[in-house]
C-alpha cells in the first residue's frame, strides 16, 4: 500500500474551507429560521440552465491537488467522448448542438428511493464543491481537471440503497439523434459503467455538474458526469440518465468491448500494463514538446483514500 | 505527353514540393502560424506523420495499376520518388516517437519494441524502407540486378506491416485503417491478378466473366 502524506492540501485551502463552511452554515441556519429548509432554490446546489454559466455557492474541498491546473482549452477540447465521435477533438466540434435540458434521471434497482428525477431537483439536496483531480487516461496521457460536484456518497445516501445493494451502476444518455457518434456501432449502446457501492460511497467520488466553477462543456459530459480520479477515464462515466442499484457486478462498456484489457476495477496502476502499451508513465497535457513523460502513481496517487478498498485483492487479475 | 525536359525541370519539381507540404503544416501548426497541434501535439505530430507515411506508401504501390491501367506510362517516373517519400514520413514518425514521445529512454524504448508486438512490426517495417532508401540510387539498382527487385518486392510487405500497425493500435474505432487496408487490398489484388492472367491468360479471362 502507498501511504502518501496529503501534501497536495495548501493551508489557503483549509482556511477557505472553514470560511466556506460557515458562510453555509450561516444560510442553512437562515433557511430554518424562515421555516423553508427544503424549499427549492433555498439551499442546495443550482445549476443554471445557460452554457458557461458560473455556478453559485461553490465551496473547497481539502481533497483537491495544489498541481498545476491544465487550461479551460485543454480540458475542453481533447476529450474522448465516443458518443460525439472517436476523434479527440470531435467531441468539442459534435457536442455543440446538444441540448443537455430538459435531463432525467432514472433511478432504480435495490434502493428505496427509485423513480425518475428532473435533473434540478435530483442535485438540489447537495452542496456544490471544486474538487481539483489528477485525471488519468488509460491511453497514457493526464490531467488536472477542477471539477464542480456533488458527493456521490451522500446521493448514494439520500437514496436509501437496500443491503442488496453491493454496486452502482451507471448508464449514459442513448439517443442518436443527439448524440451522432452512436449512429455507428463503435461501442455497445449505452455506455455503461459501474462501482462497487463502496467505491461509489469514497470520499473522492462526485457527480460533477462543473468544470472551472462554470456549469460542465457538453463535451465533457453535462449535465452531470462521475469522476473516480484514481480509476482510468473511462470508469467516469459521462451524460449520466440512469443509476441502478444492483446485487451483481453491472456490465461495463469497455470490458465489454475489449475484457482482455479493460476490467471493471480499472484502477490507475503503473505495474500492469495495458497489453498494448505501458502504464508505467504518462505524457502531462499542457508540458512542452521536450517535457518527459512522468511517471505514473498507483491509484493515481489517491492510495492514501482508496486502498484499502482493495486490501486482500491481486490487482494484476483484477486489473 | 509531356516533354522529357518539362517532366524533370517542372512537373517533377512541382510533385516534390506538393510531397512536402504536408511535412510543412506540421513545422508551421507546431509554431502556431497556421493552425495547431490542439491539446495534446506530440500526439498528433506522430499521428500525422504516421499517417502521412501510409498515405505515401499506397500512392506509390499505386503508380503501376496507374500506369497500366491509363497508358501514361512516364508515371514510372514518379515512383521512386514517391517511395522516398513514403520512407521520409516513417522515419519522420520514428524520430517522433523515439524522440518527443519517448523522449530517448532506451530502457523502454527497447522494451517496447520487444514486447508491443504492433510496434515489432512497425520496426520491421522502418527497416525494410531503410533498406529500400538506401539501395534507391541508380548505380546501385543496376549493380544488384535482380536482387534489387527482390528487396524492393518487400514494399508489398511494408504495405501490410504499415496498415496492420495502424490497425493493432486503435482502441474501438477501426474505420480509418479499414478503409486503408480496403485501398491496400485492391492495390495488391491487382497485382495478383496480373501475374495469375500472365501465367495462364484464358484462366483469367475466365476469372473476370
Amino acid at each position: 500500500m502507498l501511504i502518501k502524506k496529503p501534501s497536495d492540501i495548501l493551508p489557503s485551502e483549509i482556511t477557505s474551507e472553514t470560511n466556506y463552511l460557515n458562510r453555509r452554515q450561516f444560510i442553512r441556519a437562515g433557511a430554518i429560521a424562515g421555516g423553508a429548509a427544503f424549499a427549492p432554490g433555498a439551499l442546495g446546489a443550482l445549476v443554471p440552465d445557460q452554457r458557461g454559466a458560473v455556478l453559485p455557492d461553490v465551496g473547497k474541498s481539502p481533497l483537491s491537488t495544489d498541481e498545476d491546473l491544465n487550461s479551460y482549452e485543454d480540458i475542453t477540447t481533447y476529450n474522448n467522448f465516443y458518443e460525439f465521435g472517436t476523434g479527440k477533438d470531435d467531441p468539442y466540434r459534435n457536442a455543440q448542438d446538444f441540448e443537455p435540458r430538459p435531463w432525467t434521471i432514472t433511478v432504480d434497482g435495490h434502493a428505496e428511493k427509485t423513480g425518475s428525477f428532473h435533473f434540478d431537483d435530483f442535485i438540489k439536496p447537495f452542496d456544490l464543491e471544486e474538487r481539483i483531480y489528477r485525471l488519468r487516461c488509460v491511453e497514457a496521457w493526464s490531467m488536472v481537471v477542477p471539477w464542480v460536484g456533488i458527493s456521490l456518497a451522500e446521493v448514494v445516501k439520500s437514496l436509501k440503497p437496500t443491503s442488496k445493494a453491493k454496486y452502482v451502476a451507471f448508464e449514459t444518455l442513448h439517443d442518436p439523434v443527439r448524440m451522432p457518434g452512436q449512429r455507428r456501432r463503435v461501442l455497445d449502446w449505452p455506455y455503461r459503467e459501474g462501482l462497487t457501492i463502496e467505491e461509489a460511497t469514497n470520499d473522492l467520488s462526485i457527480l460533477a455538474v462543473g468544470i472551472y466553477g462554470k456549469v460542465i462543456p457538453n463535451q465533457n459530459g453535462a449535465p452531470i458526469r462521475l469522476v473516480v480520479p484514481w480509476k482510468y477515464g473511462f470508469k467516469s462515466i459521462k451524460s449520466i440518465v440512469r443509476i441502478s442499484f444492483t446485487e451483481r457486478r453491472p456490465r461495463t462498456s469497455w470490458n465489454m468491448s475489449a475484457p482482455q484489457e479493460y476490467g471493471f476495477y480499472a484502477n490507475v496502476n503503473p505495474d500492469v500494463d495495458h497489453p498494448r502499451w505501458s502504464q508505467a508513465n504518462e505524457r502531462r497535457i499542457g508540458a512542452g514538446l521536450f517535457t518527459p513523460r512522468q511517471p505514473t502513481q498507483m491509484f493515481n496517487g489517491y492510495g492514501e483514500q482508496v486502498a484499502h478498498l482493495y486490501k486482500g485483492l491481486d490487482l494484476r487479475r483484477n486489473y | 505527353m509531356i516533354s522529357q525536359k518539362q517532366l524533370r525541370f517542372v512537373v517533377k519539381p512541382i510533385v516534390f514540393v506538393a510531397c512536402l507540404l504536408p511535412a510543412a503544416l506540421i513545422v508551421t501548426d507546431t509554431f502556431g502560424l497556421t493552425g495547431s497541434l490542439g491539446a495534446n501535439p506530440i500526439e498528433e505530430i506522430l499521428d500525422r506523420f504516421g499517417i502521412l507515411g501510409i498515405q505515401f506508401i499506397l500512392i506509390a504501390l499505386a503508380v503501376t495499376p496507374l500506369r497500366q491501367l491509363t497508358g501514361w506510362t512516364q508515371l514510372a517516373r514518379f515512383r521512386r520518388m514517391l517511395g522516398l517519400f513514403a520512407f521520409f514520413y516513417v522515419f519522420m514518425h520514428f524520430l517522433t516517437w523515439l524522440v518527443l514521445d519517448r523522449g530517448l529512454a532506451w530502457q523502454d524504448i527497447l522494451e517496447d519494441i520487444v514486447k508491443r508486438p504492433f510496434i515489432t512490426i512497425g520496426m520491421i517495417a522502418l527497416v525494410l524502407l531503410i533498406a529500400m532508401a538506401a539501395t534507391s540510387f541508380n548505380r546501385l539498382r543496376q549493380r544488384m540486378g535482380r536482387r534489387w527487385q527482390k528487396l524492393h518486392c518487400s514494399v508489398y510487405a511494408v504495405g501490410v506491416l504499415g496498415v496492420w500497425h495502424y490497425w493493432w493500435q486503435v482502441k474501438a474505432d477501426a474505420l480509418e485503417p479499414a478503409i486503408y487496408a480496403s485501398i491496400l487490398t485492391a492495390l495488391l489484388g491487382y497485382r495478383v491478378y496480373k501475374r495469375r492472367k500472365r501465367r495462364n491468360p484464358r484462366e483469367a479471362v475466365l476469372a473476370t466473366q
